[in-house]
């Protein structure tokens, strides 16, 4: 859809979508500090004013912190989780579902156990991770590493399905071997597939952690919710809330760059 | 087809698979994945409250469906999760897929919330609950809004793509032969947005029972994710994996059941 641009008035054009966009991010704020601060029409238990939650945000960011470290600790930390088990999952599950791709004997072998296994969510896992690795940092890898696990395998293997014939068939003309053609042949075409997957299991990756961690943990940013949850401080809440956005939003972007430089033949999407 | 000497040479999965083998491998890895998880329990390598054998946990399903655990026998604890997800997926398909159909009519309405949705798209549905509990209690609505966190993006998103993808000419000639605006709604863009807001609407039911078993675990008082979080508690791991087992059991048949309603749209409709 072409964007109009309208003539700012001040020489240059300005889209009519970022103006709109600015007048709503900016009105919803307005409309929020005068709901709970201007005109306190909310209780404050509901919903904190936007003061609040800068006054939790300085309290969690300096000194002592909140929920037994500061901002920054706990992100970092969360961000080291799902670092840990999203590295796991790719190195694992990439060659898996690229194996089941090439082999219709490997995906008929493997395939049953991902039927049995696939329909229950990795957030279902969270309780037998417990029981298994502890309320520490090993359970939580391993939930983040099933997350993210199922949808590599899948999408490394729809992506080798998705590899036109003709280009492996152009390839052995010339005399490529079956190594030969993998690596520069089904990988690279199965690639643009396999960063979809990345991107969906990296969204749904930062959902199990949180859940994790409001579940039990002794630090991260779950653990920063459960903890204002439990003493019903509502600005610390929004602070985690909007923390858990931050990381997501920046592991995303991380991954936009990385796609971007792996599959460098394709314009971006 | 040319015939094939080398196995994969024309590509992957060039082997052809006679059917009959097919069938022996998968039956073969079914065998596998329960021999594997049947062994290492028998082996006594880990002890049976870490990895109960698979007929223990056969057996606690049959037992939980007679004798309350946690309060609750199985079919309650399971009625109890199908109904909460049931109400919040309602709640998010009857506003998301009207909000989506509008944001792909009204253009202002359009640019108005986008933003508003693109700030909250990164905020993790479970990230809610803390906010959920302190809004609507950890009775019923806390969990509700979770599920509809969970699942109103893509109920949204679909009815808006299916809006945006009908083609310009269908409704310039609707509005041509006189109809109005609301005509035209319903009668070229709803229909012609049906298949992408049923597409949506299997990935949203999928994240909205995703997001119910997250919520459960954390905060209410029956269903399966508390079933599971007290046999956790009381290191009885029979009674978590029979809760797994239960949430599969109606992740797939959520999933099998919206397939089948997608098929059959594409059947009447004829689009591939």
């Amino acid at each position: 859809m072409p964007t109009e641009a309208r003539s700012s008035g001040w020489g240059f054009a300005v889209p009519r979508r970022a103006v709109v966009g600015l007048a709503t991010v900016g009105g919803a704020l307005l409309l929020w500090w005068l709901a709970t601060s201007g005109l306190r029409l909310l209780n404050p238990l509901r919903l904190p004013s936007p003061q609040e939650v800068w006054a939790a945000f300085s309290q969690i960011s300096t000194g002592q912190g909140y929920g037994g470290a500061t901002l920054w600790q706990h992100a970092l930390h969360s961000l080291w989780l799902v670092a840990k088990g999203f590295a796991v999952a790719v190195a694992t599950g990439i060659p898996l579902g690229l194996l089941m791709g090439w082999s219709r004997r490997a995906e008929a072998l493997i395939n049953p156990i991902f039927l049995l296994l696939r329909p229950i969510p990795a957030l279902a896992w969270i309780p037998l991770a417990i029981v298994w690795f502890g309320l520490g940092d090993t359970g939580k890898v391993f939930v983040i590493w099933l997350t993210a696990f199922v949808p590599s395998v899948i999408n490394a293997f729809t992506g080798v399905r998705g590899v036109d014939p003709v280009l492996i068939a152009a390839a052995r003309t010339q005399g490529a071997s079956t190594a030969q053609v993998i690596r520069h042949v089904v990988v690279p075409g199965a690639m643009p597939m396999i960063f979809t997957g990345l991107r969906l299991s990296l969204q749904a990756s930062w959902t199990t952690l949180v859940a994790a961690e409001l579940v039990g943990a002794f630090f991260g940013l779950g653990r920063v919710l459960n903890v204002a949850g439990q003493d019903i401080f509502p600005g610390m809440i929004l602070v985690g809330m909007a923390a858990v956005a931050a990381c997501g939003a920046a592991t995303t972007w991380l991954l936009g760059r990385a796609e971007r430089r792996v599959v460098n033949w394709r314009p971006a999407v | 087809m040319a015939k094939r000497r080398d196995r994969n040479f024309l590509g992957p999965a060039g082997t052809s698979l006679g059917l009959g083998e097919f069938w022996a491998l998968t039956a073969a890895g079914f065998v596998l994945f329960f021999a594997v998880w049947g062994g290492v329990a028998a082996s006594g390598w880990l002890p049976p409250n870490l990895l109960p054998s698979p007929l223990a946990v056969w057996d606690t399903l049959v037992r939980l469906w007679n004798q309350p655990f946690a309060g609750h026998v199985y079919a309650e604890h399971l009625s109890a999760s199908i109904q909460r997800f049931l109400m919040g997926w309602a709640i998010a398909v009857g506003i998301g897929v009207p909000l989506g159909l509008l944001m792909g009519w009204y253009r202002l309405l359009d640019e108005i919330v986008t933003p508003l949705f693109d700030a909250m798209r990164f905020v993790a549905p479970l990230a809610w609950v803390p906010l959920a509990a302190l809004w609507f209690g950890t009775g019923i609505g806390g969990p509700l809004l979770i599920i509809f966190v969970g699942s109103f993006a893509p109920c949204v998103i679909s009815a808006y793509r299916g809006a945006r993808l009908v083609e310009t000419r269908l409704v310039e000639a609707a509005q041509t032969l006189g109809a109005s605006s609301r005509q035209v709604m319903l009668h070229v863009l709803i229909p012609g947005a049906l298949p992408s807001i049923i597409a949506g609407l299997r990935v949203s039911a999928g994240l909205g029972w995703q997001s119910l078993v997250g919520s459960e675990l954390i905060v209410v008082g029956a269903g399966l994710g508390y079933l599971m979080v007290q046999g956790q508690g009381n290191l009885n791991t029979t009674v978590v994996i029979a809760g797994m087992v239960g949430i599969g059991v109606v992740g797939f048949a959520i999933d099998v059941l919206l397939r089948a309603v997608e098929a059959a749209f594409k059947r009447k409709w004829g689009q591939a």
